[in-house]
């Protein structure tokens, strides 16, 4: 806990200093806990800073954490201790209504017996704006998820892909500080996911605006944050851009949760710098680079990616070379995933590139498989869990 | 064979649309059949059971079968007659010959007792007609009906036979509404000592609309903290709410009796607090009733607002905050309007049912609150009117029906804007 703790304070650091140029963060979470019972807490000490006009993804299992953080931002739970500020005003007990936060619901909650265009209008309406003022921002609203004409329909005419375009253009329509999504895309089938993913991120790029966005789909957090704060059991588990998340997972958590992740446990033999040597239970000696904090003894858990394992002559350049028998092919059409069991019963999956590898082995051969040490990363397997 | 070729196909498309369209009938109507025969039992029970009874009750209302089934030539003769001129000496014979017929028989009591209805002083006029009927040897039917009442040379009495000799009268149902023919045949408004139907209904709907009311707001707050509660608490609310449901309504009468009599539990209660220095009349008076009403038909209130409520998603309330609308406005303009189809349907039941309520009126009020059903009740086992009855009957029934129009016509247009695809 005090190491995790250690880390992440190091991280938010690191953050901190590379974006000094940037004003005042937008939100603040300060030292925030959430227990619903008084005895499990479902948020432990919460410390992140979003930044203004960024896209930041709460991802998480669920249980998480993430969605009880997005609705203490709302205002529909209260931080059982700590402060959530807003610009520079603490909103731990500011109601909901007075927070001026734009929110995008999982079943978009759009008000069934409104059409759409009295959907958008509420939130105008209810800043008792002039009428004039109120139909061209409708207008706008309407045409930027190009929805124009259908205006006077009833939410439950329009397709879940329609509806979902009508809650963002509710949630945008009276220029929130802030814009919240609950699992906004979860209802979505996967063509409709992938292109709202882009038609979200473009329209949060063209306003500006802040987006705070929960899921559990971490290709659709890869896809669309500037910044992704993986949670689990209530902890930030690492706060970081899409590629240094996919690439330099803090923890074991982490690298399995943030795409697919070959872990083979092992303990480090000696420390080199940056690198360690470990022992590999089937005996195998290999170097990797040191994801946490090991010293001679430990216990660790080495993950390295499917695409950056090489088989046969691609592996001979590697520092790390190990033999094993092909248990699976499987052919993807761009890419062959190759399941090769190592020496004591240890499995690897080995993402290969189909045009180099067609045809080139067989199930049951024998196969080199090598990994480059700063691709094979050592971490503390009691971080995360 | 250009031509072969290009007709072939048509032909052979056609006929298989035929067959097809047969195949198709004949797999439907195999469906249709078995659906029906799976209906029927329902079916033939509703019928006989409700749409019969309530057809023959409806057409009581308007029956008069009374003057024209005893005197069945007289009434068709006089269904010819101009009413201005005194009748012709066919209708004094016929009359004489059928009234002598039904000397001393039910059949003419029945019709005395129609007319005497109508206009008092008719019953014995005709038991005196009877008895002097039939004419003697050689004495024309005419003289002998005069010979036994004069009245019978007027031709006012005679329009007043000729109006009630018709197979069917409106009379029940004017009379329902505080209406009534005159002598000329014309509607007009009831002697005050009759005009009592018209606030009988009045108070029925008021106290109806009132029981309502007051369910509505009882109701809607329980409904709501039930369709809000996890379902542990909700189940528990909901086992109080049906718990007096299940027990008999004559028992939950009773029980409102001992409570709220004069040395009940309520004014015990109310004194031992200092509320009040004396007890207070609460029962066989309309506090009673309102109270045991309320009490009995708060479920048919709670349980239709509760099921609808159910179905609207907590998000709706969350997702008008957030859009910046204060709690109670949010509650008012996105939760409440979502609500209204329960609220109406609540609402709708409760009046329809207490429009025709009766034992709890009939046992905890006063004649003053007695209602439509305690006159049914009434000109059916005591008078044995049952051309009244069924009048009363129907207006109430017709009142539930336009009620009911109104209701779909209300949730429908919701329906339409709310499920139109």
């Amino acid at each position: 806990m005090n190491m995790i703790d250690k880390n992440i304070a190091a991280l938010a650091e690191a953050d901190t200093a590379a974006t000094k140029e940037d004003a005042a963060p937008h939100v603040t979470f300060r030292k925030v806990q959430k227990t619903y019972d008084g005895e499990n807490l479902i948020v432990r000490d919460l410390n992140l800073d979003i930044r203004r006009g960024e896209f930041l993804t709460l991802l998480g299992p669920s249980g998480s954490g993430k969605t009880t953080c997005l609705m203490m931002l709302a205002g529909f739970e209260t931080p059982t201790s700590g402060e959530i500020r807003l610009g520079d005003r603490v909103i731990n007990k500011l109601p909901p209504h007075k927070r001026n936060i734009g929110m995008v619901f999982q079943n978009y909650a759009l008000f069934p017996h409104m059409t759409v265009r009295e959907n958008l209008k509420f939130p105008l309406a209810v800043r008792k704006l002039p009428a004039a003022e109120i139909d061209k921002k409708v207008d706008r609203a309407l045409n930027m998820v190009q929805l124009g004409v259908y205006g006077e329909r009833y939410p439950q005419q329009l397709s879940g892909g329609q509806q979902q375009r009508i809650a963002l253009a509710r949630a945008l329509v009276f220029d929130p500080e802030l814009v919240l999504m609950d699992e906004p895309l979860g209802a979505l089938d996967k063509q409709l996911r992938e292109h709202m993913q882009m038609e979200i991120k473009h329209i949060q790029r063209e306003l500006g605006i802040t987006v705070v966005f929960v899921t559990h789909d971490q290709s659709e957090a890869l896809t669309m944050s500037d910044r992704i704060a993986v949670f689990n059991q209530g902890v930030i588990q690492q706060l970081a851009d899409p590629a240094t998340l996919y690439e330099k997972p803090a923890n074991n958590f982490v690298a399995n949760f943030i795409g697919e992740n070959n872990a083979l446990a092992g303990i480090v033999e000696s420390v080199d710098g940056d690198y360690c040597h470990l022992r590999l239970d089937n005996k195998a000696r290999v170097q990797a680079v040191m994801g946490n904090p090991l010293k001679k003894g430990d216990k660790a858990v080495l993950s390295v990616r499917p695409e950056c394992v090489q088989l046969n002559v691609q592996s001979l350049g590697c520092a790390n070379r190990l033999g094993g028998y092909v248990t699976e092919i499987t052919y993807l059409g761009d890419h062959l995933r190759v399941r090769v069991e190592l020496a004591g019963r240890k499995e690897i999956v080995v993402k290969a590139p189909a045009a180099q590898h067609k045809h080139r082995f067989d199930l049951g051969d024998a196969i080199h498989v090598g990994i480059n040490p700063e691709q094979l990363r050592a971490l503390d397997p009691a971080l995360g869990a | 064979m250009s031509k072969l070729s290009a007709t072939m196909p048509a032909a052979l498309a056609s006929e298989n649309t035929v067959s097809l369209k047969r195949q198709l009938g004949r797999a439907e109507r195999m469906k249709k059949l078995k659906y029906g025969a799976l209906i029927a039992p329902l079916a033939i029970f509703l019928l006989l059971t409700f749409v019969w009874p309530i057809s023959a009750l409806l057409k009581r209302s308007v029956d008069n079968p009374e003057v024209i089934g005893a005197l069945p030539a007289t009434s068709a003769l006089l269904s010819d007659w101009n009413g201005e001129n005194a009748p012709d000496a066919l209708v004094f014979a016929a009359f004489a010959r059928e009234m002598g017929e039904i000397k001393g028989t039910p059949v003419l009591a029945g019709a005395a007792k129609r007319l005497n209805m109508e206009q008092p002083g008719f019953r014995s006029l005709m038991m005196k007609t009877a008895r002097a009927m039939p004419p003697a040897e050689g004495v024309s039917p005419r003289d002998a009906l005069i010979e036994a009442d004069e009245r019978w040379a007027d031709p006012a009495t005679w329009r007043f036979l000729a109006r009630n000799a018709t197979p069917y009268t409106g009379r029940y149902l004017l009379a329902s509404v505080d209406r009534t023919y005159d002598e000329q045949g014309q509607i007009v408004r009831a002697g005050d000592d009759q005009a009592i139907y018209v606030d009988v209904l009045k108070r029925t709907f008021g106290m109806s609309a009132i029981v309502t009311a007051f369910c509505l707001l009882l109701g809607f707050p329980l409904a709501y903290l039930m369709a809000t509660q996890p379902p542990k608490i909700a189940n528990t609310l909901m086992i109080f709410v049906l718990l007096p449901f299940w027990t008999s309504v004559l028992v939950r009468v009773a029980a409102w009796i001992v409570l709220l009599q004069t040395q009940g539990l309520v004014n015990q209660a109310l004194m031992a607090l200092g509320v009040t220095d004396h007890p207070l009349q609460l029962v066989f008076n309309s506090t009673g009733v309102y109270i045991a009403m309320v009490h009995i038909l708060l479920p048919f209130m709670i349980l239709p607002m509760y099921s609808v409520m159910k179905g609207i998603s907590p998000t709706y309330m969350r997702a008008a905050l957030s859009l910046g609308c204060p709690p109670f406005k949010s509650f008012w303009k996105i939760y409440f309007p979502q609500a209204l189809p329960g609220v109406s349907a609540g609402a709708l039941l409760v009046f329809i049912l207490c429009m025709g309520y009766y034992i709890t009126p009939a046992l905890l009020g006063s004649p003053k609150e007695q209602m439509a059903s305690y006159f049914v009740a009434f000109y059916t086992n005591q008078t044995i009117n049952w051309g009244m009855a069924a009048a009363l009957s129907a207006i109430l029934f017709v009142a539930t029906l336009i009620l009911y129009m109104v209701y779909t016509r209300l949730t429908g247009q919701q329906d339409a804007a709310s499920k139109a695809r």
